[in-house]
């Protein structure tokens, strides 16, 4: 009695591979859970200095960026390559902060406003005249929770 | 006579998967947003007083001049020992004279009376051509000396180390060992 039947042609049967998309799914779920879009394009390139104390940034909706270094290749022929700060989308001065600040706050929640908190984000060889500029204009702007940018030092 | 159903080809499935993973694969950015946390001082107001000035034993004043070189306490000090520097003045655990002083005082998680250097203050004072680099690891390095301190003390107190105690605990330590960076109202220097 053959009740195991051999395959007498011999032929390897075809791979299954119906559960190839549920691999795949997994793999895409990942992913689109870790991704952030990128928000902002960068006008300037930045390299962050880099630190063993750093923490974490907690609520990305109570974060406002300033993003301080030298102009990217694109724009290096008009600009030059000091470092330049960049509100959102374009380049601006210390000047402009305040106005940056307040419009940043209109859009936050009236109960997260005291909570906000901006990220310097400067490249490692700026200077620190920029900086102190910037950081005089936050204290105008009475937006005094800080953080500066760094990478972990890996040692 | 009842049809078959036929099963539906599920093969392209991967296919689309795939061209889903691959756009998130590449649009991704792990860019999680890490740096040390500061608070700036406010603004003073038009016609406020002057501040009562601050005892020099409770200060500890590092300076980063434009060549990136560090004074601390009007001496030249290479970034490597500013730890340790830092430290013996926060902690003050000889009680000297030259260091803050300190005073007893009741710490809710503790239950008890601790001494502490209460208005130690360290101040931050760079110049204009200081560069980004340097100033953020003078920061990095002071910020160390209070993490360690406290680690320390959590160590001594709960045996475990600074992160892993509780809110209260947390709150507790901070007392003893306040964060006092003060970023200097930015000077004319040469």
């Amino acid at each position: 009695m053959a009740k195991f039947r051999k395959n007498d042609k011999g032929e390897i049967p075809a791979l299954n591979t119906s559960s190839l998309p549920d691999i795949i799914f997994m793999l895409l779920f990942f992913f689109m859970v870790a991704t952030t879009m990128k928000e902002t394009e960068y006008l300037v390139s930045m390299k962050y200095p880099e630190a063993t104390e750093i923490k974490k940034l907690e609520k990305k909706s109570l974060v406002s960026f300033i993003y301080i270094g030298p102009p990217t290749s694109a724009y290096r022929a008009q600009l030059g390559s000091e470092p330049r700060i960049q509100l959102n989308d374009r380049f601006a001065t210390p000047e402009d902060i305040q106005a940056y600040i307040a419009t940043e706050r209109e859009k936050m929640k009236e109960a997260d406003r005291p909570k906000m908190t901006v990220s310097i984000k400067a490249d490692s060889n700026t200077k620190m005249k920029i900086i102190t500029d910037v950081k005089q204009a936050l204290r105008k702007a009475s937006a005094l929770k800080i953080n500066y940018s760094a990478r972990q030092k890996v040692e | 006579m009842a049809r078959k159903i036929q099963e539906i080809n599920a093969g392209s499935m991967a296919d689309i998967a795939f061209l889903l993973l691959i756009f998130f694969l590449v649009t991704t950015t792990m860019d999680t947003d890490a740096g040390l946390g500061r608070m700036l001082p406010p603004m003073p107001e038009e016609n406020a007083e002057e501040p009562p000035p601050i005892n020099e034993r409770n200060t500890f004043i590092v300076l980063v001049n434009s060549q990136d070189k560090l004074f601390v306490e009007g001496e030249p000090l290479d970034i490597s020992q500013l730890r340790e520097k830092a430290k013996e003045f926060i902690a003050n655990k000889e009680n000297r004279d030259d260091l803050p002083r300190k005073e007893m005082i009741y710490v809710e998680g503790l239950q008890r009376e601790e001494l502490i250097c209460k208005t130690a203050v360290i101040s931050l004072q760079n110049d204009n051509n200081t560069s980004y680099k340097t100033y953020i690891a003078v920061q990095n390095e002071l910020m160390a000396a209070y993490n360690e301190l406290r680690d320390e003390f959590s160590q001594n107190e709960w045996g475990k180390k600074f992160d892993d105690l509780d809110k209260d605990q947390q709150t507790a330590v901070k007392k003893v060992y306040k964060l006092g960076i003060s970023e200097a109202e930015p000077k004319i220097t040469k």
